[in-house]
């Protein structure tokens, strides 16, 4: 609560400083009323950042090292840094192929259609709100006792767990990630679509061009880069997702983010409490990579898509 | 025309399939929370649901943690954003930096951070769930940062606040009688946003131990699974009906705009 007070103090505050300079250098009074903001950014959000990715070269006793580091080839923690890597790859793709197909079938409809609507909120349901449901739904569905494992058991005779727990290891996750990855894909991937203007798909027709042509010299180029964009941004959401994944697997932390877990929980080796702040700026950097290649990219489109 | 047809033949092959694909776990969770003993169909698991009073008092923790997120983030954000359009232009880069920052750092890695600062924060301000707020309200910024800064840039806001200035209005009356009605659309669409994300919220609330709805619905799953799916297509239901309502909001400012 009070750092709500500060907020309200400083806007009548703001309103003296009026007659200073309204073209020149802002006043220093000017300044304050950005103050409550900062203030509170700078707290909750840079502190705790800093907190990590400086707590990431320090040993218990707060001295620089680099063993947090260097920790991170090794072992079960490289195993689980290779792993998300791979899941979020393999459901990057898969997300980015069919959430394209899906993303091109509403595109062509009606653009105030109800099937639009629906997807276009479904879909942001899914990608950004599914956490802990969509684990649950998946246990509904094809869990030990879900809907489709027991109709598979029950009518065709195939046993979905005969193999191993298949569902709360790395294939069940790559499963449950295309949930949210493929939605993720509609909403980036729609407006790059919406972009393209039915002049070019005219021109093209006009000038004889065929349907192949068209994606081929046309549509094709102009939507690889925000597709490849989409990709990436689809990479680095997979790879920092925790909710669904925590509430699936309970035992063992294949992945980083449930390494983190471990740390946090209290499962901590002596002489490694910071090594779990070594884990987030490894995954930091992951991410920070995929979304900075995603930068350059979509700078690339913005001088297409004007 | 033969690329017409098979155009539409594909288009409804893919619907077809991702349709199914997609309702079906909506269909097992529907029919998984109605089982009943020995093949039998019951509501059960969808009353016991009121009854379960650690699920409701995390349900009002989780409503009411919505509202004061919005709330902050409404508070700090737009007098902000509004301010330094109108005074302070050197800061916008590093304010929108500030705000999408929350992007490239993944929710369980702030929670590191965030873990000694909320042992701070529970020794002064108390321990009540409410103080997640401050966390929420960083995990809202990117989002509610876009819709702000898109209601802003769609009105003229130096020429508005000129006209309210010269006619007398003191700062506060030209925030809160002209910006915030001029961009009251995106104002919703930010605080519906912040809504279905804090609901949704189980990364930070779980590894910091306070007791909301998705730490409640996660550690429920454990004992009686049906009460938990119910309330996970509950959840994903709401969410669905808020995100549909936000498409009409978008709407109507379109419309208002091409009727101006």
């Amino acid at each position: 609560m009070t750092s709500v007070a500060p907020v309200a103090a400083a806007k009548p505050g703001g309103s003296t400083p009026k007659k200073g300079g309204a073209a020149g250098r802002p006043s220093a009074a000017a300044w304050l009323v950005a103050v409550p903001f900062l203030a509170f950014v700078g707290t909750f959000l840079v502190y705790p950042t800093v907190l990590v990715l400086f707590g990431a070269f320090q040993d218990s006793n707060g001295a620089f090292t680099l063993e947090n580091l260097t920790t991170l080839f090794t072992g079960v923690v490289f195993d689980a840094f290779v792993r998300s890597i791979e899941l979020s790859a393999l459901t990057a793709v898969i997300g980015a192929i069919f959430g394209a197909l899906l993303t091109w079938a509403i595109a062509v409809g009606n653009p105030d259609g109800m099937l639009r609507r629906t997807v276009v909120a479904g879909s942001g349901v899914l990608a950004q709100f599914g956490g802990v449901p969509l684990a649950f739904a998946f246990l509904a569905t094809v869990g030990f006792e879900g809907l489709v494992t027991k109709f598979l058991r029950d009518n065709v005779g195939i046993d979905l767990f005969a193999g191993s727990a298949w569902l709360f290891e790395l294939p069940g996750l790559t499963l449950v990630y295309t949930f949210f990855q493929i939605p993720l894909m509609v909403i980036v991937f729609l407006p790059a679509l919406d972009g393209l203007r039915p002049q070019w798909r005219e021109a093209n027709a006009s000038l004889g061009g065929t349907s192949w042509t068209y994606w081929r010299h046309v549509g094709g180029p102009i939507l690889t880069p925000p597709f490849l964009g989409a990709l990436l941004l689809l990479f680095a959401n997979a790879f920092s997702a925790y909710a669904t994944a925590a509430a699936l697997v309970s035992q063992g932390s294949p992945i980083v983010p449930l390494q983190i877990r471990g740390f946090l929980t209290g499962e901590v080796v002596l002489g490694q409490e910071n090594l779990g702040k070594a884990l987030g700026l490894g995954m930091v950097i992951v991410v920070s990579i995929a979304m900075g290649v995603n930068v350059l990219l979509q700078k690339r489109v913005a001088k297409w898509v004007r | 025309m033969g690329s017409l047809v098979k155009q539409r033949v594909l288009r409804t092959i893919v619907l077809l399939v991702l349709g199914v694909y997609f309702i079906l776990p909506l269909i097992a969770m529907a029919e998984f929370s109605t089982r009943g003993r020995e093949g039998s169909r019951s509501l059960e698991s969808w009353t016991s649901i009121v009854d379960d009073e650690g699920l409701m008092e995390a349900l009002v923790n989780s409503l009411l943690l919505s509202v004061t997120s919005a709330v902050l983030m409404l508070v700090l954000l737009v007098p902000t954003m509004a301010w330094i359009r109108l005074r302070l232009p050197q800061l916008q880069r590093f304010v929108e930096f500030l705000c999408l920052l929350p992007l490239a750092i993944p929710a369980i890695v702030l929670v590191v951070g965030m873990a000694p600062l909320y042992a701070w924060v529970n020794y002064f301000l108390g321990d009540s769930p409410l103080t997640l707020t401050y966390a929420y309200t960083i995990l809202v910024l990117p989002f509610a940062y876009r819709a702000v800064d898109a209601g802003l840039s769609a009105i003229d806001l130096k020429t508005l606040a000129e006209a309210a200035r010269s006619l007398g209005a003191s700062w506060f009356t030209v925030l809160w009688k002209v910006v915030v009605p001029n961009i009251r659309v995106a104002l919703i669409g930010a605080s519906l946003l912040s809504v279905a994300l804090v609901l949704g919220e189980f990364t930070i609330a779980s590894l910091l131990n306070f007791d909301t709805l998705q730490v409640q619905v996660n550690l429920l799953g454990k004992r009686n699974a049906g009460v938990s799916i119910a309330v996970s297509l509950l959840c994903l239901i709401f969410a669905f009906v808020l995100l549909f309502a936000l498409s009409y909001v978008g709407q109507r400012r379109r419309q208002t705009v091409v009727e101006e």
